[in-house]
């Protein structure tokens, strides 16, 4: 039983800390992309990680404060997001899909080459960056809290709460953009462009306001994860983290302003949930050791993950906040 | 303007026709409109791109071509305000080309066409559309996953709530989107769809998604009105309802342009019938005209449908492919293949 506590208090901590406010980010940037615009971003993580290096680079290489870092990252998602929209929003749009999950790889590639280096710091990335942010904490970043059955250092509390504050005003903004008439265009939009141009709506601007709205959201979401993990490596920005964000959006219902924000939460707290749950299980004996070793606990949450997603996706298509009359209908 | 001077002579020199396109018109002080198109293009001769009185498009010279094909070229075309203009022709005549054409939806590759005098050359689909030419599509393009009240809501022109800024401070659009959402209910009851308002467009029948395009093309208050095959795939009850809707439209002062074909239909309401085949026009007048022209009846039916062949003409024929059989026999044959010779045009042909 106490082991059972256990697996839900490691779960709940993986599923309120940095690493999930940085997929709920990345989902909910991609929920204005896929869910509201129709938008196909393959490379969300692309966003995230110049949000990262925009960061680390601005404060290690160029000595400026942590926040002129972050505003540097935007603005580079900024450009990029313009960039990749200029040649693919007017066509189809697997054109976008193709072009973002190229552009994902070639960033990583690129700031992970030897070339580089004195720029990005190459394969092992940069770091210490992040005392000013620690150090703006009103309690002491070093010390150790206990609750619940969670543990966490004040640093984390720290980024945690302000993490939680950007998710709470990215959603308030997507709710209140999206029950105004723009929203209302960028959703006619994802149902048919051509009936929104008949209608005299400037479709390829609205699709580049979304692809850069959503590729701000990715970028928040890297900012927070280097300010959690204290350094950036390129490595850690592959292009996998785009899908389990996606997973997380139709976990939690696509086109929803609290379905990306719940599905995170709630995806980082199954995969901890499961992993300490798993190991629990085997070294009680329950599990009998010849069947799933410890070591492959890692790849076998997943596996059972993955076989939880099917189901919901075979019984509530919708997510869970979704409405399932709107998803059975077809979308042309 | 001549339109105003001759309008109650038609009503005395036909007055079969014109009851048969005041009868759903309430008021005479309504119906004004419709007489004025229909009697303007009274007078005129049925020649193919005839000068109409009053033209608010003007077509010249357009051509568009798909590689070897040239599926629209139409050397001058006008079309006249105020009036339903039907568009017909067998399939692949152009007629959805010249639309998408019209509307910014296709570029062509040679010609120049107005609207209202003013150029339409090399301007996009929204842009044309901002103008007050508003197009609906022969496959419906209701937008499935929005309520009904929300597609009608989008074809309202010029809303501050458009601007992404703007959108953020309700008290910069929350009025007028009250207006405009009176606007569209006046609308919905018009066209009976009121009490879906907040149903799914995507729930609709299939007429009802017409019924809804059409409204929410009425929403942007457009001067022309084009409509793709709006009757297609719709019952026939239905069918009454859509073309009293589409006279409608002439009584509030729009142009409409359709396409069609029924053609039961197009001489229902079309005050001005253009025909095209193979991507030219073959033919414009009245309805009435169109049954009689030859043009026409050879587009639909072949040029030699309804004539039977002669003795003479058919012994000439059989002469002539006689003489091909031998003449392939005699010469062309290399010796030695003759099976295969004999073999290779039968099955070419």
């Amino acid at each position: 039983m106490s082991d059972f506590l256990q697996a839900i208090a490691s779960g709940a901590q993986a599923g309120l800390g940095y690493q999930a406010i940085f997929f709920v980010l990345l989902a909910v940037g991609l929920n204005v992309h896929f869910g509201y615009s129709g938008l196909l971003n393959f490379g969300q993580i692309a966003f995230a990680l110049l949000g990262a290096f925009g960061l680390a680079i601005s404060v290690v290489r160029w000595g400026l404060p942590f926040w002129v870092g972050i505003l540097i990252g935007i603005a580079a998602s900024v450009v990029l997001a313009i960039l990749l929209g200029i040649p693919t929003l007017r066509l189809r749009a697997d054109y976008l899909a193709i072009v973002t999950i190229a552009a994902a790889e070639i960033l990583r590639l690129v700031f992970r080459s030897v070339g580089a280096t004195s720029v990005t710091g190459g394969t092992r990335g940069l770091s210490g960056f992040n005392a000013d942010f620690v150090a703006l904490a009103p309690w002491p970043g070093g010390r150790q809290y206990e609750f619940w059955g969670m543990r966490w250092s004040g640093a984390q509390l720290w980024l945690a709460l302000i993490g939680w504050i950007v998710v709470l005003l990215c959603s308030l903004l997507i709710w209140s953009l999206m029950r105004s008439p723009w929203g209302r265009v960028v959703k006619a939009i994802r149902e048919d462009e051509d009936a929104a141009r008949a209608l005299g709506k400037n479709v390829y601007a609205y699709k580049m306001q979304a692809l850069v709205l959503g590729g701000v959201m990715g970028t928040l979401g890297g900012s927070v994860y280097a300010l959690g993990l204290g350094s950036v490596n390129p490595d850690q920005y592959q292009n996998a983290n785009t899908f389990l964000a996606y997973t997380a959006l139709i976990l939690g219902g696509a086109a929803r302003v609290w379905g990306p924000v719940v599905g995170g939460i709630i995806l980082l707290f199954l995969v901890q949930f499961a992993d300490t749950g798993l190991k629990a299980l085997i070294t009680n004996g329950i599990i009998p050791e010849d069947l799933l070793s410890q070591t492959d606990v890692a790849q076998i949450r997943f596996v059972l993950i993955g076989v939880g997603l099917m189901l919901l996706l075979v019984f509530r298509p919708q997510g869970i906040f979704g409405d399932r009359r709107e998803v059975m209908l077809d979308a042309r | 303007m001549p339109a105003d001077e001759s309008a109650h002579g038609a009503h005395a020199a036909r007055p079969e026709q014109v009851a048969a396109v005041a009868a759903p018109a309430a008021g005479s002080g309504k119906a004004a409109p419709a007489r004025l198109a229909q009697a303007a293009l009274r007078d005129l001769p049925w020649e193919i791109g005839v000068p109409k009185p009053d033209p608010i498009v003007v077509v010249d010279g357009v051509t568009r071509t798909f590689g070897g094909l040239t599926a629209v070229s139409v050397d001058h075309l006008e079309v006249q305000r105020g009036g339903i203009t039907g568009l017909i022709g067998p399939n692949g005549a152009g007629k959805t080309t010249l639309f998408n054409l019209l509307t910014g939806f296709d570029q062509p590759n040679t010609g120049t066409w107005s609207f209202d005098g003013r150029p339409l050359g090399k301007l996009a689909p929204h842009q044309v559309a901002r103008l007050g030419v508003v197009r609906t599509f022969q496959l419906t393009k209701a937008l499935s996953r929005l309520t009904v009240l929300e597609n009608m809501l989008l074809g309202a022109q010029g809303q501050k709530g458009e601007n992404f800024f703007r959108a953020l401070l309700p008290g910069a659009w929350k009025g007028q989107e009250k207006a405009n959402t009176e606007k569209a209910m006046d609308l919905l009851r018009r066209f009976k769809l009121d009490t879906k308002r907040e149903e799914f467009a995507g729930t609709l029948s299939g007429g009802q998604r017409k019924l809804l395009e059409m409204a929410r093309a009425l929403m942007s208050d457009p001067k022309v009105v084009m409509l793709d095959e709006p009757m297609a795939g719709v019952n026939p009850a239905l069918t009454q309802s859509l073309l009293g809707h589409v006279k409608d439209l002439r009584e509030e002062g729009m142009t409409v342009i359709f396409v069609e074909h029924d053609m039961d239909v197009v001489r229902d309401i079309s005050d001005w019938v253009v025909v095209m085949a193979a991507g030219k026009v073959i033919a414009e007048g009245p309805p009435e005209s169109i049954s009689q022209n030859q043009a026409v009846v050879d587009a639909y039916l072949g040029a030699h449908h309804d004539a039977p062949l002669t003795v003479e003409e058919e012994d000439r024929v059989l002469a002539e492919v006689e003489a091909e059989i031998n003449r392939e026999q005699r010469g062309d044959a290399p010796p030695g293949s003759d099976v295969i010779s004999s073999d290779g045009p039968g099955g070419r042909r």
